[in-house]
């Protein structure tokens, strides 16, 4: 738990990005839940539709929701343009918002329908308008009950907002998600104390304004009220003042998808970049499937992605044409469709492999897949769950003619533990893991090119890609990170001892490189 | 000679549930000045056609005339704001203080009713001024339907509209508070509308007793000629109820003393 404060004083930003984030879906949530609560109370029809389709998008699990918003906004660029932001906070602010309708709009209807009777008669009898009944009698009287609403609503907002680090929006689920991936439970804990601290001072406040409401104790809701509002504002004023000082140079913001070899390569880059006078933002933790649009859209400037990955995810091929001719083939690609370009490769694969135990491979004489398939029919192989089904198991079987006498299912933790116990001869790994220098493994060669190459490579976003400046900062790193740099560096982060920060391990690396 | 206007006119009035007729073909004149108490059975339609004068109730068929003119044709919140009007429910903003309360009709109006004023409506009603300050759930039910009274006449209306007002209140406070319903109808010179189910407290407080029947009205007396036997079957049977009670209770006086 080494730096547990130093991490916990550092969160002011994701802090701030949180509080408004949270601020702003609830602000939303109620804007949209308070005029169809009124609506609702009008009409029976309403009130169903409105609570039924609440109720269904609560039963959207948080994660979905805010990875749905990234498809929908995508294709509302053709009523909006190509200036609608797809990632950040927009698809983060939508997707809470609709998240906090529920218990807002909720407790607003059944406050309404729960007034009595004899009052709302009263209220017309008294020659109300419509309006005035509302203002008058119908708000304040539901009052402390909508409130109760927004203070569930602002608790659940502030735990999910968490999520949106997955689509690219500051939050304080960065350093939740980054320490997940790293195991850093300093990272993980700092980041859930500081979230939950925030929702429980919400809690708080609001609930100082629904007693206040409630009491008719001007002194409560006001205060709880202005509590609020400073906490807002201080966390707008953190937000833009570097902004306001005129400290506005352009940051670079870089993308990670969330393992550690992302997060130390995105720290690489960054640094290269802050020596060349660039400030720099970090967008940890990204799904997947989202980078590349995140970089080809310019919602980040710069991402790592693999030549695999790009070839059957991006591009929808199953072929294999070879290392170089699959390179050439993503970077013309990556022009036609796009205004973001393939800087280069950094000069490692992160690609499946099979890899067995040095002692094991000597004594049985393999150093290749070919040498793996004579002796296969007395070994057992060992995979994750997901591996067997793969296309790359199915072309290395075939190309080879690979026959286990045994095939073994394990999680990846378990997968090397039974290497090391002979519990499997051979395993499929990722070539740029850290247990393969750690555990003294070899990783067999694969003459035939059977498995698809899954190159490392920078792709820059369309603003960053004319920016000569950036890209001479980059040149150095290209083609010169070879797979056992990059297995040291991520086994420093992902060891259980002497745990090394991304940003650490990314300098060991420049260092290493010769930076 | 042409007369003032009626203080209030139901011309063939109708309202319809369904096949149902609440309120069928009602036609009733209301001089300015008469205390009238609408009395009926559950569902003999006597509410129904109380509400159709500030149209919290809107009649399918006919018209309503208040002090000559057709109630549909005047802006609602208008109407509302000239009639008295006091609640089964009393109905009193549980929000609002009893001051709040007995000025919002002229609130809505854009008047504000100075606190002297509000002192005394509440001395009318027979309540200490510094209730004013009170929200009304500090209230007894009594002390509530007083301010609901009080509420009513803030707007010094002409016409005051009672729907079963004394239902919820206990039998001492309920004779307290009719009897002084009553001296204010004649110390103000307003003309009421009282709906209620209870004989005796139509023929003890109203100068005019309406009889209600499945929608039409089958007795329109003065309290004594009902007492005398005229108005009716219906209407009779209403009235033997209170008049055997009394007698009961008469025959139990004298034996008592015997």
């Amino acid at each position: 738990m080494n730096g547990f404060w130093p991490i916990l004083l550092g969160l002011g930003d994701a802090l701030a990005a949180h509080v408004l984030l949270s601020a702003a879906a609830i602000g939303l949530g109620i804007a949209m839940a308070l005029p169809l609560a009124v609506w609702a109370s009008r009409s029976e029809t309403v009130a169903r539709v409105a609570l039924g389709f609440a109720s269904l998008v609560q039963t959207i699990p948080a994660l979905a929701l805010l990875a749905l918003f990234f498809p929908i906004l995508l294709s509302l660029r053709a009523v909006f343009g190509e200036g609608l932001p797809t990632l950040g906070f927009l698809p983060a602010l939508l997707a809470l918002a609709l998240y906090a309708l529920l218990p807002i709009l909720r407790n607003a209807v059944t406050a309404q329908a729960n007034l009595d009777p004899g009052v709302i008669e009263a209220a017309d009898g008294v020659g109300m308008s419509q309006w005035q009944k509302l203002r008058l009698v119908e708000a304040p009287l539901a009052a402390p009950f909508v409130m109760a609403g927004i203070r569930t609503a602002a608790v659940w907002t502030i735990g999910a907002a968490t999520l949106s680090t997955t689509i690219g929006q500051q939050s304080l689920g960065d350093p939740i998600f980054a320490g997940l991936q790293t195991q850093n439970w300093a990272l993980v804990l700092a980041g859930c104390l500081a979230s939950a601290g925030l929702a429980l001072s919400a809690d708080l406040l609001l609930g100082l304004i629904e007693r206040g409401f409630a009491q008719r104790r001007r002194v409560l809701w006001l205060g709880g009220m202005v509590a609020v509002l400073l906490g807002i504002a201080a966390a707008l004023a953190a937000q833009f003042a570097p902004a306001l000082r005129g400290d506005t140079r352009d940051t670079v913001v870089i993308g990670a998808k969330s393992f550690s070899e992302q997060y130390i390569l995105a720290r690489l880059i960054g640094q290269q970049l802050e020596q060349a006078g660039y400030a720099v933002e970090y967008r940890d933790g990204l799904g997947s499937a989202v980078v590349h649009s995140a970089v080809t859209t310019g919602a980040i400037d710069i991402a790592i992605d693999y030549t695999g990955t790009l070839w059957t995810n991006q591009m929808g091929r199953e072929d294999n044409p070879g290392r170089e001719a699959m390179y050439e083939a993503i970077v013309a690609w990556t022009r036609d469709t796009s205004e973001a370009r393939i800087l280069g490769r950094l000069g490692f694969e992160n690609a499946y492999a099979f890899a067995m135990r040095e002692d094991r491979a000597e004594e049985l004489g393999v150093r290749s897949l070919a040498d793996l398939a004579r002796v296969a029919p007395r070994l057992t192989v060992g995979g994750d769950p997901e591996f067997f089904e793969r296309p790359e198991w199915v072309a290395v079987r075939e190309a080879y003619g690979l026959d286990f006498a045994r095939q073994r299912n394990f999680s990846p933790t378990f997968m090397y533990n039974a290497l090391r116990s002979g519990g499997a001869d051979a395993i499929s790994a990722y070539t740029s893991d850290g247990r393969i220098a750690a555990d003294r493994l070899v990783v067999l060669e694969d003459p035939l090119e059977a498995l698809p190459s899954y190159d490392a490579l920078i792709l820059l976003g369309p603003e960053a890609q004319t920016d000569a400046k950036l890209v001479a900062a980059l040149d150095p790193l290209l083609g010169a990170i070879d797979v056992e740099a990059m297995r040291e560096a991520n086994l420093e982060v992902d060891r259980m001892e002497d745990k090394r920060s991304p940003a650490e391990a990314a300098r060991a690396l420049a260092e290493r490189i010769g930076l | 000679m042409n007369p003032a206007p009626a203080a209030l006119e139901f011309d063939r009035v109708g309202r319809f549930y369904g096949s149902i007729r609440a309120v069928d073909e009602v036609s009733l004149t209301i001089a300015p000045g008469e205390f009238v108490a609408l009395v009926g059975a559950s569902g003999s339609g006597k509410s129904t056609l109380l509400k159709t004068v500030n149209r919290l109730v809107v009649p399918a068929a006919g018209r309503v005339l208040f002090e000559g003119e057709d109630t549909a044709s005047l802006p609602l919140a208008a109407l509302r704001r000239k009639l008295g009007y006091v609640f089964q429910g009393i109905g009193l903003f549980p929000h609002m203080s009893v001051g709040e309360n007995i000025a919002i009709g002229p609130r809505l109006a854009g008047e504000r009713l100075p606190p002297a004023r509000i002192a005394q409506l509440l001395e009318l009603v027979e309540l200490e001024p510094d209730m004013a300050a009170r929200l009304p759930e500090a209230l007894s039910g009594g002390q509530r339907q007083r301010v609901g009274v009080a509420r009513a006449l803030a707007g010094e209306p002409h016409l005051l509209l009672m729907d079963e007002p004394f239902g919820a209140l206990d039998p001492i406070t309920r004779a307290a508070l009719g009897h002084k319903v009553r001296e204010l109808h004649d110390d103000l010179a307003l003309t009421t509308v009282m709906v209620t189910h209870d004989m005796a407290e139509a023929l003890l407080l109203a100068s005019r007793v309406l009889v209600m029947e499945a929608g039409r009205i089958v007795a329109d007396e003065a309290p004594h000629a009902l007492l005398a036997g005229r108005g009716g079957e219906v209407a009779q049977g209403l009235v033997a109820v209170p008049r055997d009670q009394a007698g009961r209770l008469a025959q139990m006086t004298s034996e008592g003393a015997a």
